[in-house]
């Protein structure tokens, strides 16, 4: 909650409100809609808030990617704690616990997961530069693999960098050269690391506007800042919207508790249900058994005894289902974490 | 053995009156009492059985006044000098039949169950022609054969006064003379007095009294 608090404002299509805050804010794997730079442009030009733009499609090794800028850092108070900040594209800062579970650290390196193994015309693995680790934070953020935004369209695929075709003469790799444009054929190399020497090699094609993100955050200047943005985004033509996480994260609380309590009241009933139903099989037991009682009795046995041996065999019975109830429940509690991930998230 | 005079008895229900003005029944005889349904002669075990008190009046048995007596006395006092034996023989279902015999030892202090109880429920199976059935359960046995347990239970604890309520109105006419014989047998042998509530008039030429609970009505002292 406390991050939905840190956090202003939130900007990404229309669509599910939970969804982009859950993916923005906690880097979750259900990726929103994706909406284009020129939110980020438009943003700015208001001159109401700082975009910070938030890219968290990819995954390293079952870490979400994130890109992002190097305003994220300052505004989430994310420090340093080995190696350096991100300078160049290529490069990445781990999380805390990211780099404790990869086994990471500065110096090493980190490849990202491909999205579509199978498409030779999809995204390739991109091969990143540990630079940094961050401090622990106690926040989703120890868990993210941090790379500038850059980095991010180039594991998408909008940037690369390659052999260069004028310098290179090699005519194996032309299929057609003319004053103005040289088309290379598949055999053009293309770099899946980016390093100081090839650096130069990168770059981007298209109108660098409709460059995708999954959300911005948005750090008004002020209340009214605040208050102004949130209008330009009150009309139902707009593609996109801006969303409170607090607000979000605190209707989603308030159904978890309200589905809980529904829960609690239905457990009550069963439980209520339960009881009635065992004392009836009590009673209908017994009723069932006067005429044996009644044998016991005239056979000579005291009213005190039977009764004895009626409560004896209630205990018995009550201590048989606790024994078992009690096991059923150590159970359910040491697998109640996958139960719930397997009844319910997947 | 048994005296009963001035008996009165009423259910909760105030429906149903029994009076008894006088009933004895001497030592080693053998009453047969009939009568009509509902006219009280299953009440009338119950009350000398002790298992029912009356309104007024005394029931003794062997000299003892067993109406009198608190409850606890009156149970003890039946366990040893009264054996019952029900017409619908009430054997418990999960016990096999030789438990079913000790079960009188199993659930009351004032019966001692030791080897010389069951090596007497064994012999009382072997007179009753089940001791092959004694591991039995009451499910794999006959009406006869269940009738022979139940006796065996009402014997074992050698009773000087033996009640049987209708033992024979649950089985056809070949094992009811069979019962017959060793009930009356086995009362002969134990040194017993019998006092059975019958239906079937056949059978009365076998006892020493009949008593027909149609006088009781009338008033009447037997």
């Amino acid at each position: 909650m406390s991050r939905a608090v840190s956090t202003p404002l939130v900007v990404g299509v229309k669509g599910s409100a939970l969804d982009l805050v859950m993916s923005t804010l906690y880097f979750d794997d259900a990726v929103p809609e994706l909406m284009t730079m020129a939110e980020t442009d438009r943003i700015e030009d208001s001159g109401l808030a700082l975009p910070i733009p938030v890219y968290a499609r990819f995954q390293a090794r079952g870490f979400p990617i994130v890109g992002t800028t190097l305003d994220y850092f300052a505004f989430r108070g994310l420090e340093i704690a080995d190696g350096r900040q991100l300078a160049i594209i290529g490069e990445t800062v781990l999380g805390a616990k990211a780099a404790e579970a990869l086994g990471l650290g500065p110096g090493d390196f980190l490849v990202s997961s491909p999205e579509t193994p199978f498409d030779l015309a999809g995204v390739y693995p991109l091969k990143m530069n540990v630079v940094g680790i961050l401090a622990e934070s106690h926040t989703s953020d120890d868990l993210a693999v941090f790379v500038d935004l850059k980095t991010a369209w180039i594991i998408e695929g909008l940037g690369h960098g390659h052999q260069d075709l004028i310098k290179n003469k090699d005519a194996s790799l032309v299929l057609e050269r003319n004053e103005k444009n040289v088309t290379a054929n598949a055999k053009l190399r293309l770099y899946t690391e980016i390093s100081e020497i090839n650096l130069d090699a990168f770059h981007f094609h298209g109108d660098r506007s409709q460059y995708r993100l999954t959300a911005l955050i948005t750090v008004p200047h002020d209340s009214k800042s605040g208050t102004l943005l949130r209008g330009r985004y009150v009309s139902p033509a707009a593609a996109t919207q801006i969303v409170q996480p607090v607000e979000v994260i605190d209707g989603l609380l308030q159904n978890i508790f309200r589905i809980k309590n529904v829960i609690d009241a239905i457990i009550m009933v069963v439980g209520i249900a339960t009881i009635l139903a065992i004392l009836l099989v009590f009673a209908l037991s017994l009723r069932l058994r006067q005429r044996e009682i009644q044998t016991i009795f005239k056979l000579g046995c005291s009213r005190l005894t039977i009764v004895r041996l009626m409560a004896a065999e209630i205990l018995i019975i009550l201590v048989f289902s606790s024994v078992l109830c009690v096991g059923m429940m150590t159970v359910v509690d040491h697998f109640k974490n996958d139960l719930v991930r397997i009844a319910f998230i997947r | 053995m048994i005296s009963i005079s001035s008996l009165e008895f009423q259910h909760g229900t105030g429906e149903f009156h029994l009076r008894v003005p006088e009933f004895t029944v001497a030592e080693y005889e053998k009453v047969a009492v009939i009568g009509p349904s509902g006219s009280g002669k299953t009440t009338l075990l119950n009350l000398i059985a002790g298992i029912l008190t009356p309104k007024t009046g005394t029931v003794s048995v062997n000299h003892t006044q067993v109406s009198s007596l608190p409850d606890a006395e009156r149970r003890d006092f039946r366990i040893a000098n009264i054996g019952f034996v029900f017409q619908d023989f009430e054997l418990l279902d999960y016990l096999n039949v030789l438990d079913n015999i000790l079960h009188p030892y199993r659930i009351t202090r004032a019966l001692l169950l030791n080897k010389e109880v069951r090596d007497r429920a064994r012999a009382l199976a072997e007179n009753m022609d089940i001791a092959d059935k004694l591991q039995r359960y009451p499910d794999g046995l006959s009406h006869g054969e269940k009738q022979r347990a139940a006796i065996c239970r009402a014997l074992l604890p050698q009773p000087k006064l033996i009640l049987a309520d209708e033992a024979t109105g649950n089985l056809d006419p070949d094992n009811k003379q069979v019962i017959l014989d060793l009930l009356f047998d086995s009362v002969r042998n134990h040194d017993a007095t019998l006092l059975a509530v019958t239906h079937d008039h056949e059978l009365l030429k076998h006892f020493d009294r009949v008593i027909d609970f149609q006088h009781f009505r009338n008033g009447a002292s037997v």
